[in-house]
């Protein structure tokens, strides 16, 4: 992009200058080398909704508070394996309904208060109350009951056995929050982690602050500000960076001017993985996709490689499931429907639409979604099918007329939570998909404690949806971040919707 | 004038109330709750009832408005769905930076376009006439969200002067004014290409009236006649201009305030609709309603200061 580059003229002019400077440095006695920064600004597309991921569900809210603010007895590390936390260790009973956690000592809120197994218990049980509008409720109805019998302890009693219980527990939806602070949480953040909240800019940004009291002397935190700036253009976005204004843009709104930061030698831009499945659902509860054969033709009429390349400018993995690369027990299910549009017209024809098929598409705002809509209808034109967009605002019109009241066709959207594979065994649910040996599947997969029996029974259930295809399994979104290079620690992947800034700093 | 007065404070108070009225019923229209909006994909429907109540979504729509109007007229806006803050400390925060944004735009416009029209007029047809009519042409052609980009890049990517957007806040000395700069000059470039114009033909006008002859024929220079006697008398059309203007520069900071991220009243009424924050949008379109309101009235009584005539007829 020629226009970002600054006149040359300028730029030599600031470069002797520079130069200048630097030999008046050397020139001084006791001149000593600069101490690398210690504050960072970090560029997010999207304004959070409030800052409590206990009471809201967008992933943007963890994506600040999560790790930084707020932290849960467990966490999920940048491989997405689960690690201890506020629950230094725990041990569960051979029959797997009874966790007992050891909990850190020592532990203080932002605002002074101890974390001790009282106030897990009084977190934990928030989420399960009835009146709960934690969004990820259904994740912890396993737990029937929490019991603090001293400070230190913490014991969770299951209904069933679960083995996804320690990965939900290091959710942001499950973070520890302390009884006082609870009602405003979600202006005035208050948690355990290394940053405690400082201002919130509303519309502008965030800031946070190093915890002068921070309890994890294993984990020592380098920056003593961050501040996080809600940048939603893209250009604007790609000018902030090149401007100096923002130093990190850990998911860059614009895949296409990505591949000028990837050549820019002051900035580190290496694309990694998110948790976002984009997939197009269809509703399997009406006609035609009652039909399993429209489905899978339709599968087969999609060049993901193409899409990919069309819709998020080649970023991104192809996907064969409701999995990515980055989940334990992922299965590369990309060949059981390629793509084969002869095949998809034969089929298609088949099942009774030889003449064609026409249908519509409720399709979200995002760029992402508008550009996979047209190129599925571009496809889809290819083995016969009309499929007409409807433009549906995301997430207000859209969650309303998709996944309430299950008026739709097909739609398309990126599903964020980790590890979210047994939505299609929710009952009702927009996919309207019915299968219960999936159901089974899942179900026994969620209850086993043992890990290669429970992955075993996970690639089992991706199997399933492989073949019966509930919904047009697309591609992982990409994680476009851009540093700049003189900082290190950032996560390259996203396991979890988050910018756990614990580890990061400037190198000088 | 006190009845004068009375009426125009009746006139805004139905106004006033006709608007919330209208704002509340398309609010109630618009498709997608609030409380599925925040809960995402994953909500079971126990979890949005339960938040439907917290947010007293749940009470009937007239319920609804009475208590909206309510606290409206007691200074009390409710909190919002989202941040979960007072409304009118928000709206507060937000106006802190979009007035001074159109006052800046406001001044820039009206800084290019006088002089620009005025130099245009005294001598029709010549070469500042035809520069002024050039600007006045490609002003009006080119949207302010476009000029706002090309600024960027121009002015602040390019030579570095200032900054390529956000806002710094009015703490810290010179740096708010700078940050407001350039995008007050997107929105004064096309608002000065229509005051131009006006300008232009209002002095021309003027100019070829029996009292601006009489001011030469006694022995008035061609500059004294244009400034002491055409100028004010061609006044009256260039504010009922800029008194229109304003509502379009509000409106105009809206995408303006995108480009430059800058947390406006505009960017505030953006996300509260995407978020289908109902309460914060129902407030900020009462605000924006009031400032116009205000506005025509303060052009009413600018009209009566720039021509005395009108002020025997009020």
């Amino acid at each position: 992009m020629v226009l970002f580059t600054r006149s040359s003229v300028s730029r030599r002019l600031a470069g002797s200058l520079v130069a200048g400077a630097f030999l008046a440095a050397l020139a001084l006695p006791g001149f000593a080398q600069a101490a690398p920064r210690t504050d960072l600004v970090l560029g997010m597309p999207v304004e959070p909704p409030g800052l409590d991921p206990t009471s809201a569900a967008p992933t943007v809210i963890g994506q600040v508070v999560w790790q930084n603010v707020f932290q849960g007895l467990t966490r999920i590390d940048r491989d997405g394996k689960v690690q201890p936390q506020l629950a230094k260790s725990w041990t569960i009973s051979p029959d797997g309904l009874t966790y007992t956690f050891a909990l850190q000592q020592g532990v203080k809120f932002h605002n002074g208060e101890a974390f001790d197994a009282n106030t897990a218990k009084f977190a934990l049980d928030a989420i399960r109350a009835p009146g709960s509008v934690n969004p990820q409720k259904a994740l912890y109805a396993v737990i029937a009951e929490v019991t603090a019998p001293d400070p230190q302890t913490l014991v969770l009693t299951l209904s069933k056995s679960s083995g996804n219980l320690l990965f939900w527990l290091g959710q942001p939806a499950a973070v520890m929050v302390e009884p006082k602070s609870r009602d405003g949480l979600k202006s005035n953040p208050v948690g355990t982690g290394p940053f405690r909240f400082a201002a919130w800019r509303k519309g502008d940004r965030v800031e946070l602050t190093r915890s002068p009291d921070y309890w994890d002397k294993a984990r020592p935190v380098h920056l003593d500000k961050v501040t996080f700036r809600f940048i939603g253009d893209p250009q604007a976005a790609a000018a902030a960076l090149r401007a100096g204004d923002v130093d990190a843009y850990p998911l860059l709104p614009a895949p296409e001017l990505y591949g000028a930061f990837q050549k820019d030698k002051a900035f580190t831009a290496e694309p990694g993985l998110t948790e976002m499945k984009v997939v197009a659902g269809m509703n399997n509860a009406e006609k035609p996709f009652s039909d399993k054969r429209v489905r899978q033709a339709l599968m087969m009429a999609v060049d993901r490689k193409l899409l990919i390349e069309g819709a998020y400018s080649g970023y991104g993995a192809p996907i064969g499931s409701h999995y990515t690369p980055n989940d334990p027990g992922y299965r590369d299910l990309t060949g059981v429907y390629p793509y084969d549009p002869k095949k998809a017209k034969a089929l298609l024809a088949e099942a009774g639409y030889a003449k064609g098929l026409t249908f519509s598409f409720k399709s979200p705002q995002m760029a992402y979604a508008t550009r996979t809509a047209e190129i599925l209808q571009a496809m889809f034109a290819e083995v016969g099918v009309t499929m007409t967009i409807v433009p549906t605002e995301f997430p207000a019109k859209w969650v309303q007329e998709v996944m309430r009241d299950r008026k739709f066709d097909m739609t398309v959207i990126a599903h964020a939570e980790p590890m979210d594979i047994a939505i299609y065994a929710n009952d009702p649910y927009y996919f309207g998909y019915k299968n219960p040996a999936f159901n089974d599947v899942v179900a026994k997969a969620a209850a086993s404690t043992d890990e290669a029996t429970r992955l075993k029974l996970y690639g089992e259930a991706q199997e399933i949806l492989a073949e019966d295809v509930p919904a047009l399994f697309l591609f992982v979104l990409p994680k476009l971040s851009v540093w700049r290079a003189k900082l290190t620690g950032f996560w390259k992947n996203e396991p979890v919707p988050s910018n756990d800034l614990t580890e990061v700093r400037w190198t000088e | 004038m006190l009845r004068y007065l009375l009426r125009r404070a009746a006139g805004f108070a139905a106004t006033f109330l006709l608007i919330s009225i209208l704002v509340f019923c398309m609010m109630e229209i618009v498709p997608g709750d609030p409380a599925s909006a925040m809960l995402g994909t994953s909500a079971t429907p126990e979890t949005l009832a339960a938040l439907r109540a917290q947010m007293g979504l749940d009470a009937p729509a007239v319920l609804r408005y009475l208590r909206w109007l309510g606290g409206l007229v007691t200074g009390d806006m409710g909190v919002s769905y989202t941040y979960g803050v007072p409304v009118g400390g928000l709206i507060l925060e937000r106006l802190a930076v979009t007035l001074p944004l159109t006052g800046l735009a406001v001044l820039l416009a009206v800084g290019i376009a006088l002089p620009l029209g005025v130099t245009a007029a005294a001598r029709p047809g010549g070469v500042a006439d035809g520069a002024a009519t050039l600007y006045a042409q490609a002003g009006i052609a080119v949207p302010n969200f476009w000029i706002g980009l090309l600024l960027i890049m121009v002015v602040a990517l390019g030579l570095g002067w200032l900054p390529a957007g956000g806002f710094p806040g009015w703490g810290v000395p010179g740096a708010g004014l700078r940050a407001l700069l350039l995008p007050a000059l997107a929105l004064a470039i096309p608002q000065s290409a229509v005051l131009t114009r006006v300008t232009r033909a209002s002095v021309v006008e003027v100019m070829n009236e029996d009292f601006v002859r009489t001011a030469r024929a006694k022995g008035a220079s061609v500059s004294r006649a244009l400034w002491r006697h055409a100028v004010p008398n061609a006044l009256v059309p260039v504010i009922t201009m800029l008194g229109l203007q304003i509502s379009f520069l509000i409106g105009g900071a809206v995408l303006v305030e995108n480009v430059f991220t800058l947390p406006g009243m505009g960017r505030l009424a953006w996300q509260a609709m995407a978020q289908r924050d109902l309460i914060v949008i129902q407030n900020v379109v009462m605000v924006f309603a009031t400032i116009v309101i205000v506005v025509n009235l303060g052009v009413d009584l600018l009209y009566t200061i720039v021509d005395p005539r009108l002020r025997r007829r009020a």
